[in-house]
């Protein structure tokens, strides 16, 4: 017999593995990359493996050359990034671009801060907005969406519907004057419309949540309050003047509103640790969002509003605690 | 501008007069912030000095390990009093309970903590008073002078050791304790702190002290006591004459950086430890030695004086 | 009786109950050659003893006294003589002191009343049955081994409202108090009734998790020959046998943190405990022995045996056809919140509920990895604390923080450890920052 082993209790362990945890996100997100590959062709193909790869590679290099400790490439983590930042560019983006963004994703976003756990940002937006802002023009050519059953490719690239929205109500159009211009629901429901890789298909990315949220990897909480803001915040204003403002359901189909609610964030590691803290996280993604599309500079949002609100989500763990157990008195006793 | 001149007029009517010789003497501290002289921090050490020094004339009361006899000597003279020097300590281990003397008789998993361990059970090698060899002590050492040997599973000091006190006070079986240098870095102390009666004590480690009281017999300066079935050396009294080492029957008692001895006989039972202990030894010479080196090429200082 | 399932709603899991030995009858294990019995069997001071080597002792004769109030006295589970009082080995890991006696016979103290029938007039009033406990030595049999007689005196200004009786048995594999409530299930009641009488209470409630739906049928029926006594079905979740956590799910009242269960009008006993509060009180007879469940997958016999207190867990793995040869962990308790020791030269003690044998494949913890912040840690914490937060602040030494944050609220339990997917000690962590933040209030008290 060989030698008894001596640890604290609990001697038992449930079934919950951080491997499992990623690879179940992996899985949620196989609709989209399956859609993105349908309506972008090849090309979505070759962004998706590049941005992987590149994740895993630029990880191995840095734990194990730089940090000189041990390699966890396998956990899944970098895949999930990878995917996460191939879902956030066009599907045209040159290689070496899709090569850059996934450094700075888990050198600068993720690694620089002490690896798996210990980073502050979403690392797939924070390489996004790094590419926005360094390559605006590769990073805003969006290519239509061309079914892949009709032939591979197609140069062809157009704007997005919120580009179109923002650009005509900025030149004085009414919402009525642009309506033919955009895709339908039903288009965008399905995904034929132009956009970055993974933001196009809302029934694929509903799919996948549905999927995180069966297997518990998510709760309902953060995607539930920052779509539920949008609407209600994009409700009045549309109540008020449906001329100049869209209305709530095209603000939840277009752009990156469900890629942001159900994948960006709800990622564990930078969203808040209680279900009230998550409220109230999903409220200031959602009202920020709809700030920056509406008033801001650019016609999409929801990568900033999450990256500030991640900012923020320190100070949200601070305040909002779990309910103690003995917090509230007890009822009715007896004290003599 | 205006704001310039309110900060100056603030500055000036709030001011808190402090004894200027309170800056004095921090310069001189080394700003190591260990808390090995009892104090938070150097800067307090320099208060409490300045405070002592007006009160009751004299900073008998304190010292500051790290700095040593110098910086007191540099302490003394800011505040115009005679600092008597005091002997250099260093922390010793008591405890030779490796990997080979006290074989592994369960395996332990858990948080790398002694204090938890401890909490947990009586260790590896199955004595209780045992080092458990997960590290409070390396965690607690500022000045990198304390690391953990992965062979003997026990820890080695260096002579960067300042014996601030960090690690006697992390280590939760007081297995640690600050002692006399000694002339030369030359040290004898009983290499074991269980309580036990022999027997017990023997089964799980070959070289525990058995409480036998041939080291107190032979003692011609009264420095050992035995106290449940424990010997004791009083560094205060002992004069390094080594008659105690030649006549611990299970090689508890530790002679550090004496010349070898005239070889005998080896006791057969003992060879394993003695190994381990010359190793330690030999390990503890370089280290002194390397040590004395980068002393010779940082400094011109001779040190000679002092052997 | 009430029939709907009720449960605490503050975090909780779920582990296999594997409850190897559930439909096993209790068996009377036969004397053991030499008995160890540990001056540390409770909660608060050890015993101190009161016999000598050589002494000559029946079954039943006081052997070491309670020293302070929290203590309780020890009686002899054997006759024979007294060996040596010599410090032995116990389930804490440590040697302490204990009284060691060899066996001869098995003659008992005249005064135990050591007939078969069960006696359900209840003739001593509230003081006495409260000194009739401490005499005869009792303890909580949960595991928390508190002195029962202290737990019977509440407080001035306290008033007790409720009794529970935990028959919840939450812990995985152990099944000692399910048999006893199938077995001894009457005798439990009318300790019951005592334990009520002593506190002067109108309503008891037993408390049963559902996967022993024979128990819960069982002391449902003969309940309803005791006025006052009601059987509550509780839905099963673990760590639903904590005082705190039983008496939300039972009463819906939360004990407030840092205080006892009486500050909500509660007392809450062990079955076991009021099994041994009857034969104390009807038959005379001191805590000697005790039900404890042998289980484990390789075991080949699981059982659950009444055995004396002082008996080596040697002789309970031998009647239960020895000791599995695939052994990694031997466990004293549960799985959950049980002891790792380190040989089976340890003996049975009042608190010991079980032995479990677990396998090698199943003894070695998965390698920690970095913490993901996934929050499953809080969401499972029964008392509403972060444990992630309070393991890093314990970790690197900010015992202010620790207390800030409450980790005195801590039960122990291990429900965060078992549900991170980061396989972090967890409530190695926790204990660590417990018994520092300890010390450092005891210190602040005494200055």
């Amino acid at each position: 017999m060989n030698m008894l082993t001596v640890s604290g209790s609990p001697h038992i362990h449930g079934d919950n593995e951080t491997k499992k945890i990623m690879y179940g996100v992996v899985y949620a997100m196989i609709p989209a990359m399956l859609v993105s590959v349908y309506y972008f062709g090849l090309d979505a193909l070759r962004v998706l493996l590049l941005a992987s790869a590149s994740a895993i590679f630029f990880e191995w290099v840095i734990q194990k050359y730089l940090i000189k400790g041990p390699v966890t490439i396998t956990d899944g983590s970098a895949l999930v990034t990878g995917i996460l930042l191939a879902f956030n560019v066009p599907s045209n983006l040159p290689s070496w671009m899709v090569i850059v963004g996934a450094l700075v994703a888990i050198g600068m976003a993720k690694m620089s801060f002490g690896g798996l756990g210990k980073n502050v940002f979403n690392p797939a937006l924070v390489a996004r907005v790094f590419l926005l802002i360094s390559f605006p023009v590769q990073m805003t050519s969006w290519p239509k969406p061309h079914a892949i059953i009709n032939g591979l490719t197609d140069a062809v690239t157009g704007p997005t519907p919120l580009g179109i929205v923002k650009e005509g109500l900025r030149a004085g159009q009414t919402m009525s004057e642009l309506k033919p211009e955009l895709p339908t629901y039903i288009q965008d429901l399905v995904g034929q419309m132009g956009g970055s890789m993974g933001e196009v298909s809302a029934i694929a990315l509903i799919l996948g949540g549905l999927y995180m949220l069966y297997r518990k990897i998510i709760t309902w909480h953060i995607p539930v309050s920052m779509l539920l803001t949008v609407v209600i915040f994009t409700g009045i204003l549309w109540g008020i003047d449906p001329q100049h403002y869209a209305d709530p359901v095209f603000h939840l189909l277009t752009g990156g509103m469900l890629l942001g609610a159900i994948f960006m964030a709800t990622d564990m590691v930078t969203s808040p640790m209680t279900h009230g803290g998550q409220i109230v996280f999903g409220i200031g993604v959602g009202v920020l969002t709809i700030l920056i599309r509406i008033w801001g500079a650019y016609p999409e949002g929801v990568s900033f509003a999450i990256l500030l609100m991640n900012a923020v989500v320190p100070l949200i763990n601070r305040g909002f605690k779990p309910r103690r157990f003995g917090a509230k008195p007890g009822v009715d006793i007896k004290t003599s | 501008m205006i704001s310039a001149v309110i900060l100056y007029f603030i500055a000036s009517k709030f001011k808190v007069y402090e004894d200027p010789r309170i800056d004095e003497v921090e310069e001189a501290l080394p700003s190591a912030n260990c808390g090995g002289c009892g104090y938070p921090g150097c800067r307090a050490f320099a208060e409490a000095a300045v405070k002592e020094a007006k009160e009751n004339k004299s900073i008998e009361s304190l010292f500051c390990p790290v700095g040593g006899n110098d910086v007191m000597k540099t302490v003394g003279s800011i505040l115009g009093l005679e600092v008597k020097e005091q002997e250099p300590m260093i922390a010793v281990i008591r405890c030779n309970g490796s990997h080979t003397n006290s074989p592994s008789k369960v395996q332990y998993e858990g948080a790398t903590s002694c204090a938890f361990a401890h909490a947990l059970y009586g260790g590896e090698g199955g004595c209780q008073y045992g080092c458990l060899g997960l590290g409070d002590c390396v965690d607690a050492c500022d000045f990198d002078a304390i690391h953990m040997n992965p062979e003997t599973g026990l820890p080695v000091v260096n002579n960067k050791c300042t014996a601030c006190g960090a690690c006697v006070e992390a280590c939760p079986r007081d297995i640690i304790e600050l002692r006399k240098r000694g002339p030369k870095e030359r040290r004898i102390f009983v290499s074991c702190v269980n309580k036990e009666k022999g027997g017990p004590a023997k089964k799980n480690c070959a070289v525990a002290c058995i409480g036998c009281g041939q080291c107190e017999k032979v003692c011609k300066f009264d420095a050992i006591t035995i106290t449940s079935f424990l010997a004791y050396i009083d560094f205060q009294k002992c004069t390094l004459c080594r008659k105690c080492v030649e006549v611990c029957p299970t090689d508890a008692i530790w002679e550090v950086n004496f010349k070898p001895r005239k070889p005998k006989e080896p006791k057969p039972e003992a060879s394993a430890d003695k190994e381990t202990k010359q190793v330690a030894e030999v390990t503890e010479k370089t280290a002194v030695v390397k040590d004395k080196e980068q002393q010779k090429e940082k400094k011109e200082e001779p040190k000679e004086n002092k052997e | 009786m009430t029939g709907r399932l009720k449960t605490f709603t503050l975090g909780g899991i779920h582990p296999e109950e594997n409850k190897l030995s559930a439909h096993v009858p209790i068996e009377v294990l036969p004397v053991p050659k030499q008995a160890v019995i540990p001056m540390g069997q409770n909660l608060g001071a050890p015993s101190k003893p009161v016999v000598g080597r050589g002494d000559q002792v029946k079954v039943g004769q006081l052997i070491a006294e309670a020293s302070g109030f929290i203590s309780a006295n020890i009686h002899s589970p054997v006759s024979g003589k007294v060996l040596k009082i010599d410090n032995i080995l116990d389930a804490s890991g440590y040697k302490r002191q204990g009284i060691v006696i060899n066996v001869e016979g098995d003659e008992w103290e005249e005064s135990i009343d050591r007939s078969d029938n069960i006696v359900e007039e209840i003739t001593l009033d509230a003081k006495e049955i409260i000194d009739r406990v401490k005499q005869m030595g009792l303890v909580g049999m949960g595991g928390a081994t508190f002195p029962t007689n202290v737990k019977l005196m509440p407080p001035p200004g306290k008033v007790a409202e409720y009794l529970l009786i935990n028959g919840v048995e939450c812990e995985p594999y152990l099944t000692s108090d399910h048999r006893l409530m199938l077995e001894k299930g009457k005798e439990i009641l009318i300790g019951t009734k005592i334990l009520m009488k002593a506190l002067n209470v109108k309503t008891a409630i037993v408390g049963i998790e559902n996967n022993k739906p024979d128990a819960i049928n069982h002391m449902t029926e003969l309940a309803k020959g005791f006025e006052g006594i009601e059987v509550q079905p509780l839905k099963v979740q673990y760590p639903q046998g904590g005082e705190k956590q039983l008496i939300k799910a039972v009463l819906n009242r939360e004990v407030p943190s840092g205080k006892l269960p009486i500050e909500v009008g509660c007392v809450v006993q062990n079955v076991g405990t009021a099994y041994a509060v009857y034969e104390a009180v009807q038959k005379n007879k001191p805590l000697i022995e005790r039900v404890v469940t042998v289980t484990g997958k390789g075991v080949r016999k699981p059982s659950n045996f009444l055995a004396r207190i002082g008996t080596p867990i040697k002789d309970l793995v031998d009647a239960a056809e020895g000791l599995p040869e695939s052994t990694g962990k031997i466990i004293n308790g549960g799985p959950m919140m049980g002891k790792a020791l380190t040989s089976l030269e340890v003996p049975v003690v009042k608190g010991s509920s079980g032995i479990l044998l677990m396998q090698e494949n199943e003894s070695r913890r998965k390698p920690e990895s970095s913490c993901i912040r996934c929050s499953k840690c809080t969401y499972v914490c029964p008392m509403g604390l972060e444990p992630f937060l309070l393991a890093r602040v314990s970790r690197v030494g900010n015992y202010e923080m620790a207390e800030r944050e409450m980790i005195m609220d801590c039960i122990e339990c291990g429900s965060c450890q078992y549900t991170c997917p980061a396989s972090i000690p967890l409530l190695d962590y926790l204990r660590l920052g417990k018994t520092m933040v300890g010390a450092i209030i005891r210190n602040r008290k005494k200055n």
